[in-house]
């Protein structure tokens, strides 16, 4: 074999450089997402974990009940009533996007295009 | 051997017409029958004195409009109030040139309204007029037909609407809508200018989203007011003129039924089958 010694060393030079990212991290996921909560509410529509993990399919059982069925009633949770709706609901308690949504969307690269029509007038305006 | 492989032939060819003729002119006259019978669910209306539909019980809610045309007339700058205020809850962006223009209510010539009626030697004052166009919530909406996504659909109380979120820009929906009701966002309604204020929605409701570029939009019937028992915006603008009716056709003793039964109205390409929802009180 030819050049062998220089072709071996390059290999490890390249897989070197491709794994960088993984080696150089060691499994440090970054800072973790700091999301700012409502002061003054201390219950959501559900509890803290489905909104976690589920505030998305929540949004669009939302959307459907209150666009497609016409079904605009008001959630009630506790003596508060809710407006089935991002802008006019979720967004009256979480008044900062930049504080509440962003940090998590974020920390795991997830773009939703909610705000390309709805919006926050303090923010997204 | 020769003559019967003819006959054969014959028959054949015969037997092969008869097969595919039988069942499509079955069809064709099943469909006649089934066209007949489904035109109904607008039997109360004035509007018979255009076609005859013919009667059968409608159920259900279904919404109408009914502009009054002389009292517009009679209230200047009444029909530019309510385009204005339609525009301005629902942020309807102004783009400034005919080309990319978005309506949900706008104001249009009769011959443009009603081309299919004779214009020869007609009263000259109607042809002034100004006519409030708008989506007609038709009962029969080829653009619910169209639409590939069911962005836009015919909702419970026969108000036709749009899912934006849905709406995938095709414009299927457009080609089909036979009154130009539809308009699309060829920019998007959210540019800035060098200040950073929104360029083309001057007065900005909070409450309403606008549109995204891509996707098509048209009158809601103000479904976002009707879930808090308000009329639609327009009708409420125009209640002090008395210049429009709003409610369920359906229902004999509402406001719009009354007006519709004993007013003389017109709605647009009543031939098409559409079964507009909006009435024109000429
Ligand atoms: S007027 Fe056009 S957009 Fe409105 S329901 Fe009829 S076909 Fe659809
Ligand atoms: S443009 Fe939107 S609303 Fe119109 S047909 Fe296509 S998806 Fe449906």
């Amino acid at each position: 074999m030819y050049d062998g010694g220089k072709i071996i060393v390059g290999l490890i030079i390249f897989a070197g450089l491709m794994t960088f990212p993984i080696w150089y991290n060691h499994g440090d996921a970054g800072a973790i997402p700091n999301v700012e909560k409502p002061k003054d509410v201390k219950e959501c529509v559900k509890d803290t974990q489905y909104m976690r993990t589920t505030h998305m399919v929540l949004l669009n059982e939302w959307r459907d009940n209150v666009l497609r069925e016409g079904n605009r009633e008001k959630l009630k949770v506790g003596n508060k009533t809710y407006d089935r709706s991002l802008m006019n609901g979720c967004m009256v308690c979480h008044t900062s996007k930049e504080k509440f949504c962003d940090q998590c969307h974020l920390y795991a690269s997830v773009k939703p295009y909610c705000w390309d029509c709805h919006f926050l007038p303090k923010e997204t305006l | 051997m020769d003559m019967k492989r003819r006959n054969l032939l014959k028959i054949a060819g015969m037997s092969a017409i008869a097969g595919v003729a039988a069942p499509s002119a079955l069809n064709l006259l099943m469909k006649g029958n089934v066209q007949a019978s489904s035109s109904a669910g607008h039997s109360d209306s004035p509007s018979d004195a255009h076609g005859e539909m013919p009667a059968e019980k409608p159920t259900g809610v279904r919404l109408g409009l009914a502009i009054d045309v002389k009292k517009f007339a009679e209230n200047k700058g009444l029909a530019e109030k309510c385009v204005a205020a339609c525009h301005q809850i629902h942020n309807v962006p102004d783009f400034g040139n005919p080309k990319d223009e978005i309506k949900w209510l706008w104001i249009e010539k009769f011959e443009n309204l009603f081309p299919d009626h004779s214009h020869y030697k007609k009263n000259e004052e109607l042809h002034q007029l100004p006519f409030l166009a708008v989506c007609n919530h038709c009962d029969d909406p080829p653009c619910v037909r169209a639409c590939p996504t069911k962005a836009t659909f015919k909702a419970a109380n026969g108000a036709v609407i749009m899912d934006f979120h849905r709406c995938i820009g095709c414009r299927f929906c457009m080609a089909a809508c036979p009154y130009g009701a539809r308009s699309f966002n060829w920019r998007s309604p959210r540019e800035k200018d060098a200040n950073g204020k929104l360029k083309f929605i001057k007065d900005l409701n909070e409450k309403f989203p606008t549109r995204m570029r891509g996707v098509v939009e048209k009158c809601n019937f103000c479904a976002e007011r009707l879930a808090e028992n308000l009329p639609p915006k327009c009708v409420e603008i125009a209640a002090s003129a008395q210049a429009m009716y709003f409610g369920d056709m359906n229902d004999p003793h509402s406001e719009i039924s009354k007006v519709l039964k004993t007013k003389f109205t017109i709605q647009r390409k009543p031939a098409l089958g559409t079964l507009p929802s909006v009435f024109y009180i000429i």
